[in-house]
């Protein structure tokens, strides 16, 4: 029993990941019909930028004590590393959609995007990993046989609290029924006075900040940062956000949930090397069933 | 005068589709663009909005004024915030995936924070009683008329001071033809600008004070409703017979 409990944390820590990055496929995807495969090398670029801002915040030129850097880092994560999404939209995506490309270029924009992300970083910082500084001391808990980190807690809160907002963003607001208009039909958003660019940047401003923080926590649970720690893992989310409906909102949430129970489902039964092998292939079966995704409708509504 | 065109040439790619139109718009009048599939009366509604590219043609010569004021620079936003010109497109265009009551309030997105809009949910809700009832649905669930209706409406519900349509009655019944006229023209009473692009010929110069006829990119004949309804060539062309 203390096995299965302590497994279903492990796959509830793992889906947290993956749902508070399939959220920033899933909302870009929703307004601009966009495969942002540069979300992924957001979620590092994240990383970084916590890194950076946690060893400085924490270094002897600030010098203040790691729990209000963290508080701090938090914050200034998410904000920093919107910057970069809303910056590569601006760059990257913006101008084809003023010409009017098709979105095949679009998307191998994206790819390219994050192919100059990952070799910047490399090129800039070197190929040696980093190490994350502890921000936050260790704590954990024994309930029964079942061992908790304050860490995990977090991590599970989070991706909860962030889905949550979402769904309200976009059910409850102003902005996000704009949102999903525009998923909807693009063209006649001007005609209600609403500046499209904006939505599209709170969709990217949105998306980037959560994969910053999810940066963030992935760089505190597993302290060792490279340039490339960014593509599995997005890969991995876009197809838990595909598979629970690209999209929608729920659909991501439930996708990368769904993911982080099947691998660590596997694992626990399986040798790890069986873990993604069988994780894709439950995935693929679940597509074949339902192609849309478990919470996509076909075309018409998407977010 | 509220909205004037004056000799508008726009391209789309290399293709000229309006060849130095002029026309304009009084307030309180129902002014009429009537023509033939292709001649350029969409095209001049997306121009007059300044939609944004790839949908917008080109202007490579003449002006838009509002209000006596070029209208070329602004954006498309703008048109509707600031200029308060609203368009119902061509084929509804409304957001099926949001309910009746969620697409006007969208509408409403430029509007000032304390404007008092009950009032005006109430005036289109008495303009188009079935909006009423069928306001909690998703709009993709009404039927064709009850879209129009919407398109409308939303279009209303911008606030706006001219209001622009486009093809109304499109695959429209007759019967709701009509009375989707009848609400244009109780509109109009009530004080609205309306600039009406039209297949229907004949129903479109019925209702309007004024009218232009299109072909192919430019004007080939203007006047009252009755003297076009009258004029021979437009008779033989557009009103079958």
């Amino acid at each position: 029993m203390d096995f299965i409990i302590q497994n279903i944390l492990n796959a509830m820590q793992w889906g947290s990941f993956y749902a508070l990055i399939a959220l920033g496929y899933t909302l870009v995807y929703g307004v601009l019909r966009l495969i942002n495969f540069a979300h992924g090398d957001i979620f590092m670029v994240g990383a970084y930028i916590s890194f950076f801002v946690a060893s400085f915040l924490i270094g002897p030129i600030a010098g203040i004590s790691p729990l209000l850097a963290f508080a701090i880092t938090v914050p200034l994560t998410m904000v920093l590393t919107s910057l970069v999404g809303v910056t590569l939209e601006r760059i990257a995506y913006r101008p084809l959609r003023r010409k009017g490309a098709h979105r095949l270029y679009v998307v191998i924009t994206a790819l390219m995007a994050g192919l100059v992300l990952e070799y910047s970083n490399l090129a800039v910082l070197g190929a040696s990993r980093l190490k994350f500084p502890e921000l936050i001391e260790k704590q954990i808990w024994h309930v029964g046989g079942v061992t908790l980190t304050n860490l995990k807690v977090m991590v599970i809160v989070a991706a909860i609290v962030v889905f949550l907002f979402l769904q309200w963003v976009v059910t409850r607001t102003r902005v996000g029924m704009a949102m999903r208009a525009i998923s909807y039909d693009k063209f006649a958003i001007p005609l209600m006075g609403i500046p499209i660019d904006r939505i599209i940047v709170v969709t990217f401003v949105l998306g980037s900040g959560f994969a910053g923080l999810a940066g963030l926590l992935f760089a505190m649970s597993y302290p060792v940062l490279e340039p490339f720690m960014g593509m599995l893992i997005g890969w991995k989310a876009f197809i838990a956000a595909v598979v629970g409906g690209i999209g929608d909102i729920k659909g991501a949430f439930v996708g990368g949930f769904l993911l982080g129970f099947i691998e660590v489902g596997v694992v626990s039964v399986f040798p790890s090397s069986y873990r993604d092998l069988f994780a894709f292939t439950i995935l693929l079966l679940i597509l074949w069933v339902k192609p849309s995704g478990l919470f996509g409708i076909p075309q018409s509504t998407k977010i | 005068m509220l909205l004037s065109v004056e000799n508008l040439e726009v391209k789309y790619g290399n293709i000229q589709a309006l060849h130095g139109i002029s026309f304009h718009v009084k307030e309180g009048e129902i002014v009429t663009l009537i023509g033939a599939n292709g001649a350029g009366k969409t095209t001049c509604m997306h121009t007059i909005t300044r939609l944004p590219p790839p949908e917008a043609p080109r202007v490579i010569g003449g002006d838009i004024k509002f209000q006596g004021e070029s209208i070329l620079k602004t954006q498309p936003s703008d048109v509707v915030k600031k200029l308060h010109i609203a368009l119902s497109p061509e084929g509804r265009r409304i957001f099926g995936n949001l309910t009746v009551l969620e697409n006007l309030k969208l509408a409403t997105y430029a509007r000032e924070k304390n404007a008092d809009l009950e009032k005006e949910y109430d005036y289109i809700f008495d303009l188009f009683p079935r909006l009423k009832e069928r306001r909690t649905q998703r709009s993709e669930s009404l039927s064709g008329g009850e879209q129009q209706m919407l398109a409308v409406g939303r279009a209303l519900m911008t606030g706006c001071k001219i209001l622009l349509l486009d093809e109304p009655s499109m695959g429209l019944a007759p019967v709701l033809k009509y009375e989707m006229f009848r609400k244009l023209k109780q509109l109009n009473e009530d004080g609205m600008t309306i600039l009406l692009v039209e297949q229907n010929a004949n129903l479109a110069l019925q209702l309007a004070h004024r009218g232009y006829v299109m072909d192919t990119g430019n004007i080939v004949a203007e006047g009252t409703g009755e003297e076009l309804m009258n004029n021979p060539e437009v008779k033989k062309a557009y009103l079958g017979g």
